[in-house]
């Protein structure tokens, strides 16, 4: 197992949690990239140092099977490859559609959880008046 | 039997809701069947009842659990059912009358019908968990009771008052029941009590089971629930807060008491609530004009009463108990009847502004009221009179301590006489206690003879009961007997000239004094009134409740998702990492470098993430992205993977060119934001994840001990799944139904891209929304 791979999936998750966090759904979008290539390379390494590709035929031996890359981290990677593309995909009209109604693409904060939160202020000084 | 019993109270109750336009006042006829096949079933089986038998039946409901649904039926419980059954029959008369055909007639018809059977289920339940289940059913259709009048928004407040109060009691009660089953290990109430547990845990179980007999019964201090709830009709009340649901906390008593009464804090415990609701209520009762007020606390005095009768748990004291259950239902129940007749009749039930209910309808009136609340107020020859002698004689001939009860029994007596007196002078003579003499213009009209019939009937009882003890002396002895074993009664009015006679005679004496003196009586009470009520500490508990709420959702939901993000990847990481470090799967570092090729690729992967982190640019930071995707789509060419090669190379390219054709709207350059202190945040919660991410790689190579699965995979992938391409094999063949997933997940994704893509084509000035979300948050 390469040592440099690991850091690379450790440099990849952080850059994408760090973009994740931000408030710029462009931004979001492109850490959600990140995010994915990362997990994408934590699977492929649990699956050791490759190998052969996993192609099998009539005249395979055991000897064949233990030079295969191994396959199922792959089947898993590329259902995962598929997954992210249709999450970013929709993020993508997300933004498309949140710049048209806002000409902006900052995810603001949910106004009716806001609301609760001035109603328990507004609660707390009642409360501190009476 | 006893299934068909409970079942003909819900099928009355679902006929009078598929009926209730061609019913009208045939409804209450018909919701009365449920209990008056339980007096039709009571008689049939009075011998058997009355040898010592019991009735049961049983039904498996989870066999491998053991949970069965056991019914039994013996003497006390008889007595509980005479008193449920009896009186709920007499208040569907009652109510016939009453409610009538008025619009919410049939829902409360169908409503009460429902209670009798729930409170049925009560009585007849022998395992505890269904009796907790009927309990609850009683808590709740007694909530939609009070709550009939549901356009008044103060019978809304009061239902959900007696709700909260009785249903949480009910849930540490079931919390008690559990614990007690357990230390048992039998769910049958019999098994319980015929060999009770004992330990610490016995005494909180036993602790948590009175907390819901006590708010059940109104005791002292969950007692404030019952007034409010006399918002009902008085039907309802009459039944259900006076004779048949507020007894059942006095039921739960009952049947324990004679197991667990030494056992840890039960005696101390109940008979200190029971004296002090019983005295406690009983001053209370001294103050409303409110003539139902009046009878409501006048019943949480009583209810403790019966508790401390109960709970003592000696046989003497029982038979008492069993006596006072069966005086107090009949006079109580009557009592209400009497108070909604002329609420029905004049418009009013306020003594201040109460007419003179003078005429010949009114006299049979006045006579059921005179004589119910002289039976309340234990006058001879009345019931009530005969169970207070019991209670009187069982406390004197017993031990030391039982002189301090007999004395706040005493006290609480005192205080009933006052207010029997009180309630009997407000009807005859309401300008004597509302303070202001003169004459008061008579009732309009009286009460039909139908209205009165139900109330003359109990009032008959009370009458021939003290009359002739010997009527129900055996009723109460087989009841008493099946409680305790020990328990004997042999109830009579004369016992000559003893110590509870004299007793009796001093209470009523203090009683007529203590009503003669009630002007300095109420200053007194108005000088030195708690400064809080019951019905006040329980708002100020809801309003802190929502309040607490309120805040803990603001502090918890603040509504910003990077927020949300951060704390869920931060509690990922920092667990997951923890766990590792700590566990036995740390294998070590591993190499640097393990294949030459991956060396570029590591650099490739790291400088493209850290460009498009920082770029400015957003067709910078894509174009970066896009370098990420195609060093990943060469590292799986490495790794011998060439369908992720190829789909990722596809994917990565369709990628980067839908983002362009959508970032061709927005602006080339990111917005400056200043955001100090939350960067800093930002950088660490992402340090944290990347740090998780090594870990957990190296520990997930380093932790196989299984031979991978994927062997036989490959191994299977040609003679089985007929493919050459193992990868594909696995995903269409052996994990086919995921992919299918995976296709619906695409399709769903699909779906929702055209439909924001389409939705809306009206774009709104940014200006005007904004305005509008401040003034929503300011508002």
């Amino acid at each position: 197992m390469t040592g440099l791979l690991v850091v690379a999936a450790g440099v990849l998750c952080a850059c994408g949690t760090y973009l994740v966090l931000g408030r710029q759904l462009s931004r979001v979008i492109i850490g959600f990239g990140l995010l994915g290539h990362g997990v994408n390379l934590l699977l492929v390494l649990s699956g050791g140092d490759g190998g052969d590709p996993a192609f099998a035929g009539p005249g395979t031996t055991a000897a064949d099977v233990d030079r295969f890359a191994d396959p199922l981290p792959q089947a898993f990677v590329l259902t995962a490859i598929v997954i992210t593309f249709g999450v970013v995909a929709f993020l993508l009209a997300l933004a498309h559609r949140s710049w048209r109604l806002t000409a902006d693409d900052e995810v603001e904060d949910d106004i009716e959880d806001r609301r609760i939160a001035a109603a328990a202020r507004e609660g707390d000084r009642a409360g501190g008046d009476a | 039997m006893l299934f068909a019993l409970l079942g003909a109270h819900a099928a009355s109750a679902a006929a009078v809701l598929a009926a209730r336009r061609r019913l009208g006042r045939a409804a209450w006829v018909v919701g009365a069947l449920g209990p008056a096949a339980v007096l039709a079933w009571l008689a049939a089986n009075a011998g058997r009842l009355a040898d010592g038998e019991a009735v049961e039946a049983r039904a498996e409901w989870i066999g491998g659990l053991d949970l069965a649904l056991d019914l039994r039926v013996d003497a006390f419980a008889a007595l509980m059912l005479v008193l449920v059954a009896g009186i709920g029959v007499l208040v569907f008369a009652y109510a016939r009358s009453y409610l009538g055909p008025a619009p919410r007639a049939a829902r409360a018809a169908a409503l009460l019908a429902l209670f009798a059977g729930a409170m049925t289920g009560v009585v007849v339940a022998d395992n505890v968990l269904v009796l907790y289940v009927a309990w609850e059913l009683t808590s709740v259709t007694s909530y939609l009771l009070i709550g009939l009048d549901d356009e008044d928004a103060g019978a809304r407040a009061a239902a959900q008052h007696a709700l909260l109060v009785t249903a949480l009691g009910g849930l540490a009660m079931l919390a008690g029941l559990v614990l007690l089953g357990q230390q048992a290990g039998t769910f049958r109430l019999g098994e319980l009590v015929a060999a009770p547990p004992s330990g610490t845990v016995t005494v909180a179980a036993l602790v948590l089971v009175l907390v819901g007999a006590f708010t059940k019964s109104a005791q002292y201090p969950f007692h404030s629930w019952l007034p409010g709830a006399m918002v009902a009709p008085t039907p309802v009340s009459a039944y259900l807060h006076a004779a048949a649901m507020v007894k059942a906390g006095v039921y739960l008593v009952a049947r324990l008491a004679p197991a667990f009464a030494d056992v840890g804090v039960w005696r101390p415990l109940v008979v200190t609530v029971g004296l002090v609701t019983m005295v406690a209520g009983g001053l209370r009762a001294l103050r409303p004009f409110d003539l139902k007020q009046l009878l409501a606390f006048g019943t949480i005095s009583q209810l403790g009463f019966l508790v401390v009768l109960f709970g003592i748990g000696r046989p003497e004291a029982t038979v008492a108990g069993c006596a006072l259950l069966l005086a107090h239902g009949l006079f109580k129940a009557a009592l209400f009847m009497v108070v909604g007749i002329v609420d029905h009749e004049t418009g009013t039930r306020d003594v201040r502004r109460l007419p003179a209910l003078a005429g010949r309808g009114w006299r049979t009136v006045r006579a059921v009221a005179v004589a119910s609340a002289a039976s309340m107020a234990a006058v001879p020859p009345l019931a009530g009179f005969v169970a207070k002698e019991e209670a009187y004689g069982a406390l004197v001939d017993g031990p030391g301590g039982d002189r301090l009860v007999l004395a706040g029994i005493v006290a609480g007596s005192v205080l009933t006489v006052a207010y029997s007196l009180r309630f009997v002078v407000a009807l005859l003579r309401p300008g004597a206690v509302a303070g202001a003499a003169g004459s008061r213009a008579p009732a309009a009209h009286a009460p039909p003879g139908a209205f009165v019939a139900p109330a003359v009937v109990l009032a008959a009882a009370t009458v021939v009961l003290g009359v002739a003890p010997a009527v129900w002396s055996g009723l109460v002895d087989h009841a008493a007997h099946a409680l305790d074993g020990r328990a004997h009664a042999h109830l009579s009015l004369w016992h000559g000239p003893s110590v509870p006679l004299l007793l009796s005679a001093a209470t009523l004496a203090a009683g007529a004094a203590l009503f003669a003196a009630r002007r300095p009586v109420a200053a007194l009470q108005a000088a030195t009134a708690p400064p809080v009520s019951g019905t006040r500490v329980y708002d100020a508990a809801v309003r802190g409740l929502l309040r607490g709420a309120a805040r803990l959702t603001a502090v918890v939901q603040p509504g910003s998702l990077p927020l949300y993000a951060g704390v869920i990847l931060l509690t990922a990481a920092v667990a997951t990492t923890v766990a590792l470090v700590s566990g036995p799967w740390w294998p070590g570092w591993p190499d640097a470098v393990g294949r030459t090729a991956h060396v570029p690729v590591a650099a490739l992967l790291v400088v493209g993430a850290v460009a498009s982190t920082v770029a400015r640019r957003r067709f910078a930071a894509v174009m970066l992205l896009g370098v990420v995707g195609y060093a990943m789509a060469v590292l799986f060419v490495v790794q011998g993977a060439p369908d992720l090669a190829l789909t990722q190379f596809g994917v990565e390219t369709l990628f980067v060119v839908v983002f362009l054709l959508v970032l061709r709207q927005l602006p080339d350059r990111f917005e400056h934001r200043r955001t100090g202190a939350g960067r800093l945040v930002r950088l660490a919660v992402s340090a944290v994840v990347g740090v998780f991410v090594m870990v957990a790689a190296v520990a997930a190579a380093g932790s196989r001990t299984a031979e991978p699965v994927s062997r036989a995979m490959s191994e299977q992938a040609w003679p089985e799944g007929h493919g050459r391409n193992v990868v594909n094999v696995i995903l269409v063949d052996i994990r086919g139904f995921d992919t299918l997933g995976e296709i619906t997940v695409l399709v769903a994704a699909a779906i929702g891209i055209v439909a924001l893509a389409r939705a809306g084509r009206r774009p709104r000035p940014r200006a005007r929304d904004r305005a509008l979300t401040g003034e929503e948050v300011g508002s």
